[in-house]
This record gives C-alpha cells, structure tokens and sequence, in this order.
C-alpha cells in the first residue's frame, strides 16, 4: 500500500529517519515500534502529508506522494493522534461529521454512517451530543477512530492512540481495536512504544532506531532472529511482553 | 388576520388626512422659514424662525430643504415664507438668463415672482484670500493688493478656485499679481498646507469655520474683484397681509450679522459641535435681547443627541477596524515574517497620540466625524489584529494537524476550526478596541465630531464641572455598557465546549 525507498527527513541537523526503505503491506495492520525519537512517529506523519521527506521516495497505491495527490490521497486515509486531536468547540458528532458535511453528504447518509460507527466501536448514544470535554479519555480516542473512519478509508494511521490511557480503558480499547480491524480487513499502521500492544495488534513489526529500520517480521521471527543485540535488550526491556506473547491464540 | 390589518392602514390613512387637514387649516397664522442644507443657511432659519416667535408669533422652520433651486420655488410657490439668499447666488443663478445688473434689477425680477428683497443681513460670503495671521501680519498684508509686493509667495488654491475665470486667473491679472509658486489642490489640503507653514495664501469663503480654526486673515478685496454675496432676508409679498407683524419680526435680522459673526456662528456648530438653533438663540440673545421660546434643547434630548453621535463614532469606527483587522489578523498568522510587519505598524498607528492624529486627520477629511472616525478606527485596529493573530497562532498543533490530516482545505479549516477555536480571542480584542473607542470618542469634540466630548470640553472651557459630568459619566457608563455586552456576546457565541475548557 505504502512503499518507501530511501527517505531522509532530518530535524533541526539530526536525522529522525535515516535512508528508511520499506513496504507496508496492505489489508494488514502494521505496527511501527521502538523507544522514543525513534522516528516511527515521523515516519507515520510522513504517510499520512503532514511533514514532506528531505530526499527519497514514498508512494501511496502505486503513485508517488506529493502536493498534487495529497488532498485526493487524505480521503483515503484515516488518521488517529495520541489525545485525539478532537475540536474543543465540536460535538463527538460534529468532529465526526466535519469532513462529510463539508463534502456535502446528504443528511440520511451521514446518520446511517454514524450509526454503523457507533455499533462498531461500542460508543454510547448519548454520547454524541457531548463536547470532548464532557468525555473521558477512553471514549474520546473511540469518537477519533469513528472520525478516522467516517470517509470509509482504504487505511488507518494511529500515532499512539492509546498511549494517554489508563491500563484498564487501555486494555479494554486494545480488544476492542483488534476486533475492529479483524472486521474491516483495512491497511492499518500503528505507532506504538508498547511490545505487547505491537505483537496483540499487529500482523507485522517494524522495529526502528535512530532513523533505521532494525527488524521488519511478524512477533515471533522478531523475538526469534533478535537481530542484533539492540532488538534483544529492546525485549527484555517490556516485562509484559510475555504476557502479551501468551495471549496470542 | 388580514380584516384586522386593512383596519389599521385605513385607520393610519384617516389620521394622516385628518393631520393633513389641521395642518392646512392652521397654515394662515403660521410663518414658515426655510433653510438650504448647509450650516450657515440653517442657522440663518433658526434666527427667523427664533425672531418671529419672540414676536408672539407661531413660527416653523423647514430645516435644510435643499439646494438653491429647491428652496427658492419652495419661497415662489409659497410653501416657506421667508429664507435668507445671496444676491450673488440669484443673479447668477436664479436670474442667469435675465442677468439683473444691478440691485434694482434684482428686486423687479424678484416682485414679478411675488417675493420682496427686504435688505442685506450685514454680512457677504465671498470668495477671498486668506492668509495665517501671524505671516500676514509679520509681511504687513492685510489688502489683496499688497500681495504685490511679495512675489515669492507659495499659493495653493483648491482647484475649483484654480480654475474658474472669476478665480485666480481673473484675479492674477485684474491685481497684477506676480506670484509663481502657485498651484491647485485639494481644498482640504491647501489648508493642511498653510497650517504645515508650506504654503501662504489659499482662497476661501469669508464665513467658512475653518477662519478660526487655522488663525486666518481674510485680504480685503480692495478693488472689488470678487463678485458680491450678500446675504439678503427674502420673504413672500403676501406675508405682511397674512401674518401681520411677521416681516418686521423678519427684518430685525437686517444688519444684524457681520461677517466675523457669521465666521462664529459657523465655528460654533461646526467645531464645537452645538446645534444650529442654540448658536442662533444665543447670538440673537446676546444682540437683540431675544429669548425664543424652546431655544435650547432640555437637557434629555441633548443627552440623546449626544449619545446617538457617540454611538455612530464608537459603532461605525469599530464595524470597520472588524472588518479590516480580523482578515489582517489571519494574513499575519498565515505569513509569519510578514505578520510581525504588520503587527508593528499597527502597533505604531497606537503609540500615536490620539491628539496628533486627530490634528493630522482634519487637512485631509476636514472637520466632523470623518477625522474622528478615521482616528478611532486606526486605534481600533491593533488590539483586533493582535487578538485575531495570537487566537489563530495559539491553537494547539495537534487540533490543526487533525484538521490537515482529515482533508479539510485551507478555507474550510478557517470556518470550521481556526475562527471558532480564535472566536473567544479576537472577541476579547473588539471589546478592548470597543472601551478604548468609547474613551477615545471624547476627543471627537476637538475636531466637530460631537458626541459625549462636547459637554467635556464646554465644561473644561466654561469651568463647569456640572457641563463636564454631563459628558464624563454618560462616556465612563457607556464603556461599562460596552464591557458588559461583548462579555455576554462572547459568552452566547462561544461552544460550550471551549466554555467547559476555559473553566477548567
């Protein structure tokens, strides 16, 4: 689905992705992991158009993206932030809606659409006339997934979308989230500092470090291979990880 | 429904016939003055109007009818009674065809249309030059003719003056006149010309208001150059025969006003904002000992008066800077480098004092509102662009990069995000922009604004602290009123989500 060939992007004279070439698979859930400033949140706004590559090549379903396919590609793409990145001064429903009322959906369309949300990620009616404020943590990242998803998207970007969470909304939202992208069948890339998360949710693990990719496989070749001494103590390092391991069917 | 509202338009018909009816019937034993729309024509028809009253008689005055043409078929059809012209104007204008040529002539043209030239109200209002006293008297200038003898004089006449015949190239050769720094402007300008000390001589009208305000010295005419504009009381032959004792009530004004008088009159409503039928209550008061009945407003309808002309200040002025700052606010977030420019000229058009800008306002939209409220929209500007630009800059990136990633374009991110998120800010700047303007409003009165600065500054002149409180707690009070609406403004338009945030 995404396929990028040697991108640089360099901030302020470091570089937070350096000489990455990768493919992302698609209908699969991808998850990008790896100790903070790793550049996998760069990476997963460099595929949804927020930040441009130095030098390199990323291409979106076969087309390279630039300025001229971005606004066609983003209706493509659903994208989900740490906190939500929900509008203060919007409605769960509103924020929800923004993009389909600005592309003139009738009204019938957009309910019907709501209402298929709402049962596929278990948000309550009475929710919907809420502000983000009004709503726990919990349920906002489920009205931004619902936002994400409004367009019916071919691919989900989530840069850490439970990361703000407590263990027991984020264990909760970590089943349901499984469970949603089981039965959508999308492309979905998944940015995570979090092992178990990673190997829970995702078919394939990107392990990266300083700019470079480490490791690319699914979690049992990772934890096999250990590549190099970093993807051993990088590990080690997630107590849960065996936990998280075991509950894998 | 409907039956009930035929009811009342034929209701509201039957009373105007009925108004119609009393107001014919009450004609006979009313004298009705009129005026044409200028200041000096509508004082003159408050000082007729106040005359024929203090002579028992019911007097009406049809204030600022129109133009010439206007006003004097309103005279020959007997609509107005009585109304003071310029003999200039009626040979020129009125009796082109015919040309009277002399004052004779004038009054047999006048009687063939039933109406009777009664005599000269003392003053004319002519072309002249005129000169910043302090120059013409340090050159000892006082004639046209001593123009003379200053060839290196700097002219500037507005180009209407430039231009016309009976202007300056008819004045330059009937005078001989040598001057070669002479050139056409904007009237406004030429004074803001004389005022700089740019320029020495300008032309103007021997009554105009602004002979005080500049400090000019009008120069005799002393060979009879320009054409001659005295002001005439004209009235309707039958008016005597009507109204008994109506045109000796009339002609108590006859050689009533000099010229400087009308030049005091004109300052007095034009520069300090007072009404027409004050200047002339007062003036007739101080001269022929009149006291007009209702001459002076009661102190509601002053107050009225004055706030309507603080509110058009403050409201017009503010409705503008939204109108211009908001979209500069946003042009400033969006272009970084270009938006700290912009933040710091209008940071400087604040750091003027409002006094100079006033000062350099007037040469260039006169006296009145227009310089006031060009000020107040200059002052308005910065706390709007300010506000709009830090609203708009200060919205957390992740709202924004929502907005980006979600496919929104850059217009619609403007209406749906970027506005109602900067809403509660740039609402905060109108309300700053709103007390300073009702503040800075007062100062207004300086330039002939009017509004609360007129009692303010009366009271400061006339030592009157009851005259200046009539002004200052209205003005303070409506600052008050100002803070208290934009605070609910801001409270009914902001989502109660920001709401529940901001209380946080």
């Amino acid at each position: 689905m995404f396929r990028l060939s040697h991108v640089v992007k360099t901030y302020d004279g470091t570089r937070a992705l350096d000489d990455v070439t990768l493919d992302i698979a698609p209908g699969q859930t991808t998850v990008l992991i790896g100790p903070s400033g790793c550049g996998k949140s760069t990476l997963l706004r460099l595929l949804v158009g927020l930040i441009r590559p130095d030098s390199g090549r990323i291409e979106f379903d076969g087309r390279p993206l630039d300025a001229r396919s971005l606004p066609a590609v983003r209706r493509r793409l659903g994208y989900v932030i740490q906190e939500g990145g929900l509008f203060p001064h919007l409605t769960a429903r509103e924020n929800i809606t923004l993009m389909a009322r600005h592309l003139r959906w009738p009204a019938s369309r957009i309910a019907t659409r709501v209402y298929e949300l709402a049962a596929l990620t278990r948000f309550p009616d009475e929710g919907f006339d809420r502000y983000p404020g009004e709503l726990s943590g919990g349920q906002n990242q489920r009205v931004s997934l619902m936002r994400a998803l409004m367009l019916d998207p071919q691919v989900l970007l989530l840069d850490e979308p439970l990361g703000a969470l407590d263990p027991m909304i984020r264990f909760d939202l970590q089943e349901d989230l499984q469970r949603i992208f089981e039965s959508l069948g999308k492309t979905v890339v998944l940015v995570t500092h979090d092992l178990a998360e990673a190997g829970f949710l995702g078919h394939n693990l990107v392990l990266l470090r300083k700019g470079h990719v480490v490791q690319h496989g699914d979690v049992r070749e990772l934890m096999e291979a250990e590549a190099d001494e970093f993807v051993g103590r990088f590990v080690q390092a997630q107590r849960s990880f065996r936990s998280g391991l075991d509950s894998e069917p | 429904m409907r039956a009930r509202l035929a009811f009342v338009a034929l209701a509201a018909a039957a009373c105007m016939a009925a108004a119609g009816c009393s107001f014919k019937g009450d004609r006979d034993a009313v004298v009705v003055v009129g005026s044409k729309s200028f200041t000096e024509s509508v004082i003159l028809g408050e000082a007729l109007r106040a005359l024929v009253a203090d002579a028992g008689i019911t007097a009406r005055h049809q204030r600022a009818l129109g133009g010439t043409r206007l006003v004097f078929n309103a005279l020959a059809s007997g609509e107005i009674d009585a109304y003071v012209e310029y003999t200039g104007t009626l040979t020129h204008e009125i009796f082109a065809a015919a040309a009277p040529a002399d004052e004779h002539a004038l009054r047999d043209a006048l009687e063939a249309s039933g109406i009777v030239l009664a005599g000269k109200v003392g003053f004319q209002n002519n072309y002249a030059l005129g000169m910043p006293a302090a120059r013409a008297a340090s050159l000892g200038i006082g004639h046209v003719s001593d123009l003379a003898a200053h060839p290196d004089l700097v002219l500037r006449f507005g180009n209407e003056f430039m231009e016309r015949a009976d202007g300056w190239p008819g004045l330059r050769d009937f005078y001989d006149l040598p001057q070669r720094d002479v050139r056409g402007v904007e009237h406004d300008l030429a004074y803001r010309a004389l005022a700089a000390g740019d320029a020495e001589v300008t032309d103007l009208y021997t009554t105009d208001a602004e002979i005080l305000y500049y400090d000019l010295r009008t120069l005799a005419d002393d060979r009879g150059f320009f054409p001659r504009y005295d002001a005439v009381l004209l009235h309707r032959a039958d008016l005597e025969s009507r109204v008994p004792g109506a045109t000796g009530a009339l002609r108590r004004l006859l050689g009533a006003i000099e010229e400087t008088d009308m030049t005091a009159l004109n300052a007095a409503v034009k520069l300090e904002g007072r009404s027409e039928r004050e200047v002339a209550a007062r003036f007739l008061g101080d001269r022929l000992g009149v006291t007009a009945p209702g001459e002076a407003e009661g102190r509601a309808t002053r107050l009225l008066r004055y706030t309507r002309e603080h509110l058009l200040l403050v409201g017009v002025s503010l409705l503008a800077a939204i109108l211009v700052a908001v979209p500069l606010g946003i042009l400033a977030a969006r272009l970084p480098r270009l938006g700290q420019a912009l933040l710091g000229v209008v940071g400087i058009g604040q750091t003027i004092p409002a006094l100079a800008l006033l000062v350099v306002m007037v040469p260039l939209f006169g006296i009145g509102a227009g310089p006031a409220l060009v000020a107040l929209f200059i002052y308005a500007l910065l706390p709007i662009v300010r506000n709009t630009h830090a609203g708009i800059t200060h919205i957390p990136t992740p709202l924004l990069e929502s907005a980006v990633a979600l496919g929104l374009p850059p217009a619609a991110r403007l209406r749906h995000v970027e506005l109602p998120l900067a809403l509660p800010t740039i609402l905060a700047g109108v309300k700053t922009a709103a007390v300073i303007n009702v503040g800075g409003a007062t100062l207004g009165a300086l330039v002939g604004a009017g509004g609360y600065g007129q009692p303010i500054l009366a009271g400061i002149r006339l030592d009157d602290v009851g005259l200046l409180l009539e002004g200052a707690v209205p003005s303070a009070l409506m600052a008050i009123a100002a803070q208290w609406l934009f605070e609910r403004i801001e409270r009914a338009v902001t989502p109660r989500g920001i709401r529940a945030r901001a209380a946080d």
